[in-house]
């Protein structure tokens, strides 16, 4: 395309810094594109072969399956887990940031149910009001139920939230945008958004020491065996006995996250 | 070749580059290695330092306490229930010590009466129970035993035993309806103390011709409510009749 007299005079009367037009814009574009294409791509290539593969030494997640059973007649509400699991995982000690927590069911009579959590259980529960009309009432020990199919890792728009290999929904704090969609997504309100780093909280199930063959704390400290962890599919595990010889329910199972917390001695009233 | 396709081209392939530098720009290293997600991020994760030391690690030194408690009723109690968190002392015992509690306050967290903990768990009264006096006085945290009183079967059954007080049955006491084997104390969900069995056992009192007092409600053995045993539908413990 041949260039009118008066384009070049219009050029002509620009200084030098600001007559970059078009064309030569988009021909330094590609010479610098063209330059700098094979050494990014280089590096996208044999970057990751370099890097660490999310594996610790001696440990195979492929050969691990991990789940909680909870024996909802065992707790006696004292909230050692509580602790244990805000100490052991660095979670704000300020109440509605909790990884597991505690809830008190109260069913009166006329069928009306109470649930109430106070600080997660930490300080203890008030009396109940009006006991004359309590027709039971029991303690039910929540956490993220890890589910197969898991809503939160589905609704992450960055994939900053996964399920590893041994069945583990985990949050990458170094990617994660704080966007709140798995928030959310949660059926079970396992999760938060943490008060000073913006990003998304929940259990690991103790990942940190899951890989060093130690149970997650809350586990560790339960003082009556209320909470039993192992291998969902291995044979001779606590976890193997505990769902042979009781009745289990899952939370909220007709949404089909396929959860591995698994309940014993369930009221049918706890959602 | 028309004059249009080398300029079309060059901005396909500046399209095409530019989609290349772009996404080797944005997406992190490691991202897609094992899922839709960074695997670097599980080694971040897996480095998290450790609060609790695990019970193994404390038998490791403390086998005797560790042995005596084993044999006891605070066998599932394992060491950093009460003592805190323990990594720090495992990885320097000698300066760091893990707590002593002494107070009262840590063992009524779980020994204080909830009607919401399961019945057999043993709770106490704080406020009645021996005020001011340190639990570790009577009760050995790392053995302790039901208490021999009077009011044994209380020490455990607290809502049952609240709820009796407050009842028509108030004055029998436990042995009468219920045989408890020595062994329940030992093992309280392996050996199981007895039940009535009979209708004629709630019949020594509640028969139409018993021989108690005339206070007592009377109902006919033969019509009323076959074929069930009477505590089937009436609570004993809180019988509904005022």
């Amino acid at each position: 395309m041949p260039e009118s007299p008066d384009t070049i005079e219009r050029d002509a009367e620009r200084t030098d810094s600001d007559s970059v037009d078009r064309r030569e814009f988009l021909r330094d574009l590609l010479g610098a594109c063209s330059a700098a294409a094979p050494v990014l791509w280089w590096g996208t290539v044999s970057v990751p072969a370099a890097a660490a593969q999310g594996a610790t030494a001696g440990y195979d997640p492929t050969e691990h399956r991990y789940g909680m059973g909870i024996d909802v007649r065992k707790c006696i509400g004292c909230a050692r887990c509580v602790v244990a699991c805000k100490t052991e995982n660095d979670v704000p000690e300020e109440p509605h940031f909790f990884n597991t927590w505690i809830e008190r069911y109260v069913i009166r009579r006329d069928h009306e149910v109470d649930v109430d959590s106070p600080n997660g259980g930490i300080d203890g529960f008030p009396p109940i009001a009006e006991p004359a009309t309590v027709r039971r009432t029991f303690f039910v020990p929540k956490l993220c139920n890890h589910c197969d199919n898991p809503p939160c890792v589905q609704v992450c728009p960055v994939g900053a939230t996964f399920i590893t290999k041994d069945g583990v929904v985990l949050v990458d704090e170094g990617y994660c945008i704080g966007c709140r969609y798995c928030v959310q997504a949660c059926p079970y309100g396992a999760r938060y958004i943490h008060p000073e780093k913006h990003v998304a909280g929940k259990c690991t199930f103790c990942y940190h020491r899951l890989v060093d063959g130690l149970v997650p704390a809350c586990v560790e400290v339960c003082p009556t065996g209320a909470r039993i962890f192992g291998e969902v599919e291995e044979r001779a595990t606590p976890l193997a006995r505990f769902m042979q010889f009781n009745d289990v329910q899952v939370l909220k199972g007709h949404l089909n996250t396929k959860p591995k917390a698994y309940y014993a001695n369930l009221d049918g009233e706890v959602r | 070749m028309p004059q249009q396709v080398p300029r079309l081209a060059a901005v396909f392939a500046v399209a095409v580059i530019g989609l290349f530098v772009a996404r080797s720009l944005l997406v992190p290293d490691t991202f897609g290695d094992l899922g839709h997600y960074r695997a670097a991020a599980i080694d971040t994760i897996v480095a998290h330092p450790k609060e609790y030391a695990g019970h193994q690690e404390c038998t490791m030194c403390h086998r005797p306490i560790a042995e005596q408690r084993a044999a006891s009723n605070h066998r599932g109690v394992r060491c950093e229930v009460c003592h805190g968190p323990a990594a720090a002392h495992v990885a320097n015992p000698l300066e760091i010590k893990p707590a002593v509690p002494r107070e009262r306050d840590l063992c009524v967290l779980c020994h204080a009466y909830s009607p919401s903990r399961p019945t057999g768990f043993p709770q106490i009264d704080s406020v009645t129970h021996n005020p001011r006096m340190p639990c570790a006085g009577c009760h050995e945290p790392h053995a302790p035993e039901p208490p021999v009183t009077p009011r044994e079967c209380s020490a455990c059954h607290g809502q049952i035993a609240n709820q009796l007080a407050v009842s028509h049955h108030a004055e029998l006491n436990c042995g009468t309806c219920h045989e408890a084997p020595k062994e329940h104390r030992d093992n309280p969900r392996a050996v199981r103390p007895t039940k009535p069995a009979e209708r004629s056992f709630c019949g020594t009192c509640h028969a139409a011709d018993a021989r108690s007092s005339e206070r007592i409600p009377r109902i006919d053995l033969r019509s009323h409510g076959q074929p069930y045993v009477c505590w089937q539908c009436h609570y004993p413990h809180y019988p509904e009749a005022r």
